[in-house]
């Protein structure tokens, strides 16, 4: 969308006021270029303008807000002669704001609501969804003899005759008359639409029967709805809302639902009416991970078992890396070319097909490990919740270490030769200078790829995932995590895979993570000197 | 633990060759080191490598590596949804490395050419937030695109579009430090030289500046493009129809699958999937390796 939109600027614009060619006017000046940015600006401005429609007809006003400051500082940027720096950074700025301060911002936000399966939205259109799902057939009303149109965008329509006068709506728009053909009874023709017959209403037969056409503004009146798609009848809910009071009444029994502080509307006596709206919850996502004896109990060993793989990840692969780098820096090894590029092969492979294979290899029954190299056992390595994580650290020790190879060996390369003479002459045994001159000189410089690495692993989603799936699954706990799941796959499996989908828990997780990784990257920034650099 | 030998070499190497088991005992069992570890790190492939081959296609008949020989996995991806992954994934991580090159080399210039208020403050803004990857907030991403489907349906959840617009939204943290370090190489005395030419600031960025840099071009785009390739838990979120899946999320579900367990498949399909990259990856080691870029593509 705006990738092209740095095309160009004002050829007119002036940087510096000393400017030697005088003052050429901007009509004289005129490029192509600017013609471009005419054009991708009045695009960019179509599709803004177009956006705030929709947005207002939608009502998403967050969205809306959003739009108008993006167009307006657009143009401003694009069409002033003083914002040039600007020029270059409002396409990224753009994208950087939206997709991820904005998000980082929302978790924020989502992580302290209920937000999630049964608070999915607003009050006003829970209220709608509640009247919605009790309706009722009403008793001893005429059904009205119905046509199914669809119209030009593929859309289900119902047709009646409402005292002799054609009438036409879908679920959005509700009933309005219209200008059809009719037998008296039945609408039979329709500009612009078109009458289904019943082998189109046979294929598309789910939605006929679960349309429901609004008799009126006020979800009180009910709608019609069809389960023959010859006929449609009143519904009415069964509950009324007063808007008023803010109270849902049964109308057959009377209760009086009121709403409550945590999104849902309750009767005296306890029962409640689903779904919900999304309210404030406070700090009770947070709180729930510790207090809660379902979830505190797994989210701690997940917490652990997060700073155990991502630190063994780190531990392993540097050690493994670094032996074999001090292994081949040494001249008199011929082919070490060879070695070398083969070694880094693992680390070549796309991450998320190595996981994938290692997965296959390690099946319990046909897998490769299993079967072949350890003749036919069968050994439950990622099933077995100690196992699992075993296999893991192993797998990512394969993923791994070509990395750690690499960097010790660059950086053992750049230690100078006459460092390690003087120690040699002064008697210091092979063991010796490696502990008192290679390893301070290489942690001096890996130091702060060991802790990007780290960083890295303590959010490895895809390994994980792809290997285990975080499993083998706790018994007991309400949330599909395991043994094997980090706290980032935790925030998925909680959003996403545990049949009731937490959003605003899934967001308190990942706030802890940002707290985590805000800590673990402060600290490798202070070991650089990209600050000093800017 | 012998690998300390390092240290000595410069001088063993002057006193000539070495032979028999002083030979071993400095230099030979490095070799077997050598082969061992190629061992380890090799097999892994070369078992896939078989699979793709076996005309079987469960996980069952892969263990006897190169037993048999049949190219059948790899014409039946073709009637699966193995090529309309494959396109996905290299228009996404295209789409994606164009525009992280554009717009992290748009935001390099202007932070290496121009002198403005808050351009001290944004470059350190830039670094806090490079340091927290895009998937925290993977929630919010898909509830972010839910309501985007309503307003610009293309932007929205199970499009592409929508996919290729959150990568972008990490384009600038990542790369505008790789690239302004390299922007600041290139003296500013060609600017002021075209500016007294009569060129504008436009001019000097499309014509020259971006000619002069097109080496980190090539590497930022490069790496956007085998980090995008790679990424899975954010198209997996937001792509859920099959036919618009990308490799990772596609390759997973096979792999996954363990009812009907299309093993084969999965091994040709990796085997493909995995060449581009390898290439690429070797090709750019270097850049790779170097700090800058940790953790941007994995390790």
């Amino acid at each position: 969308m705006s990738v092209g939109q740095q095309a160009g600027s004002p050829p007119h614009s002036k940087k510096r006021p000393s400017r030697p060619l005088g003052d050429a006017s901007a009509a004289r000046n005129i490029s192509k270029g600017f013609f471009v940015k005419l054009a991708v600006m009045a695009g960019f401005n179509a599709g803004g303008v177009y956006g705030l429609l929709s947005a207002w007809a939608v009502g998403t006003w967050g969205l809306f807000a959003g739009l108008v400051v993006a167009v307006i500082v657009a143009n401003w940027v694009y069409f002033s002669r003083r914002a040039i720096p600007g020029k270059y950074l409002y396409p990224g700025l753009l994208f950087l704001f939206t997709y991820q301060l904005f998000t980082m911002a929302y978790t924020g936000y989502v992580a302290f609501t209920n937000y999630g399966d049964g608070h999915n939205s607003t009050k006003e259109d829970a209220i709608s969804a509640i009247l919605s799902y009790n309706e009722k057939r009403v008793e001893g009303t005429a059904g009205y003899p119905l046509t199914v149109l669809e119209d030009s965008d593929g859309d289900i329509h119902f047709g009646i005759v409402d005292n002799g006068e054609p009438r036409v709506g879908d679920s959005e728009e509700g009933f309005t008359n219209v200008d059809a053909t009719t037998d008296g009874t039945r609408i039979t023709a329709l500009d612009g639409y078109t009458v289904l017959g019943f082998g189109d209403i046979a294929a598309r037969q789910d939605e006929v029967v679960n349309l429901r056409v609004p008799i009126s503004d006020d979800p009180n009146d009910g709608s019609l709805r069809t389960t023959d798609a010859t006929n449609a009848y009143v519904y009415r809910s069964l509950l009324e809302y007063d808007e008023s009071s803010d109270r849902m009444t049964n109308l057959e029994t009377g209760v009086e639902y009121a709403p409550n502080d945590r999104g849902n509307f309750v009767s005296p006596d306890g029962e409640e009416l689903t779904p919900g709206w999304r309210v404030g919850v406070g700090f009770e996502n947070f709180t729930k991970m510790f207090t809660d004896s379902r979830i505190s109990g797994p989210f701690f060993q997940i917490l652990v078992w997060t700073f155990a793989f991502a630190f063994l990840s780190v531990a392993t692969t540097f050690a493994l890396g670094l032996a074999l780098a001090l292994v081949f820096n040494d001249p008199r090894v011929r082919g070490r070319k060879i070695y070398r590029s083969l070694l880094i092969l693992p680390y070549a492979f796309p991450g998320f097909l190595s996981a994938l294979v290692w997965r296959g290899m390690l099946n319990e029954r046909f897998g490769f490990i299993n079967e072949v190299i350890l003749g036919g056992a069968a050994v439950p390595w990622l099933t077995d919740p100690w196992l699992a994580k075993f296999s893991i650290i192993m797998v990512n020790l394969w993923l791994g270490f070509p990395y750690m190879f690499l960097i010790c060996t660059g950086t053992l390369q750049s230690i100078p030769g006459d460092v390690l003479e003087s120690a040699k002459v002064d008697g210091a045994s092979p063991w010796r200078v490696l502990r008192s001159i290679i390893l301070p000189l290489l942690m001096v410089s890996t130091a702060p790829l060991l802790i990007s690495s780290f960083a890295f692993n303590f959010n490895n989603f895809a390994l994980i995932y792809m290997l285990t799936g975080g499993g083998p699954n706790f018994s007991g706990s309400p949330l599909m995590i395991g043994s094997t799941d980090i706290l980032i796959s935790m925030v998925y499996s909680v959003a996403f895979e545990s049949g009731v989908k937490q959003y605003g828990l899934a967001s308190a997780v990942s706030i802890l993570i940002f707290i985590f990784v805000g800590v673990i990257s402060w600290l490798g920034f202070r070991k650089t000197k990209q600050l000093e650099e800017l | 633990m012998s690998a300390v030998t390092t240290p000595e070499t410069s001088y063993t190497l002057r006193d000539g060759k070495l032979r028999g088991a002083s030979w071993w005992k400095q230099v030979g069992w490095r070799h077997i080191v050598g082969v061992l570890g190629i061992a380890y790190a090799v097999f892994p492939l070369i078992y896939v490598f078989s699979a793709s081959l076996k005309p079987r296609t469960t996980l069952t008949g892969s263990n006897e590596l190169f037993s048999e020989f049949s190219l059948i996995n790899y014409t039946n991806l073709f009637d699966t949804g193995f090529s309309d992954w494959a396109l996905n994934s290299l228009f996404i991580s295209t789409v994606t490395a164009i525009g992280t090159v554009l717009m992290g080399g748009a935001a390099a210039y202007a932070f290496s050419r121009f002198r403005f208020t808050g351009r001290r403050a944004s470059l350190t803004a830039l670094l806090i937030i490079q340091m927290f990857p895009q998937m925290l907030a993977v929630v919010a991403i898909f509830l972010l695109l839910l309501s985007l489907r309503e307003v610009f349906p293309f932007l929205g959840a199970n499009n592409q579009l929508g996919l290729i617009a959150v990568y972008l939204g990490g384009a600038l943290g990542v790369n505008t430090f790789l690239m302004y370090g390299f922007f600041n190489t290139v003296p500013h005395e060609i600017d002021e030289a075209a500016k007294i030419d009569g060129a504008t600031h436009a001019q000097i960025f499309w014509t020259m500046i971006l000619r002069l840099v097109s080496p980190i071009l090539a590497v930022v785009g490069l790496l956007s493009f085998i980090g995008t390739y790679g990424e899975f838990i954010i198209a997996k979120t937001v792509l859920s129809q099959t036919d618009k899946m990308t490799l990772a999320v596609g390759l997973y579900q096979w792999a996954a699958d363990e009812r009907n367990a299309p093993w084969g498949l999965f091994a040709a399909g990796a085997v493909l999937a995995a060449i581009p990259i390898v290439v690429l990856f070797l090709f750019l080691q270097k850049y790779i390796v170097s700090g800058l870029t940790a953790g941007s593509v994995k390790g």
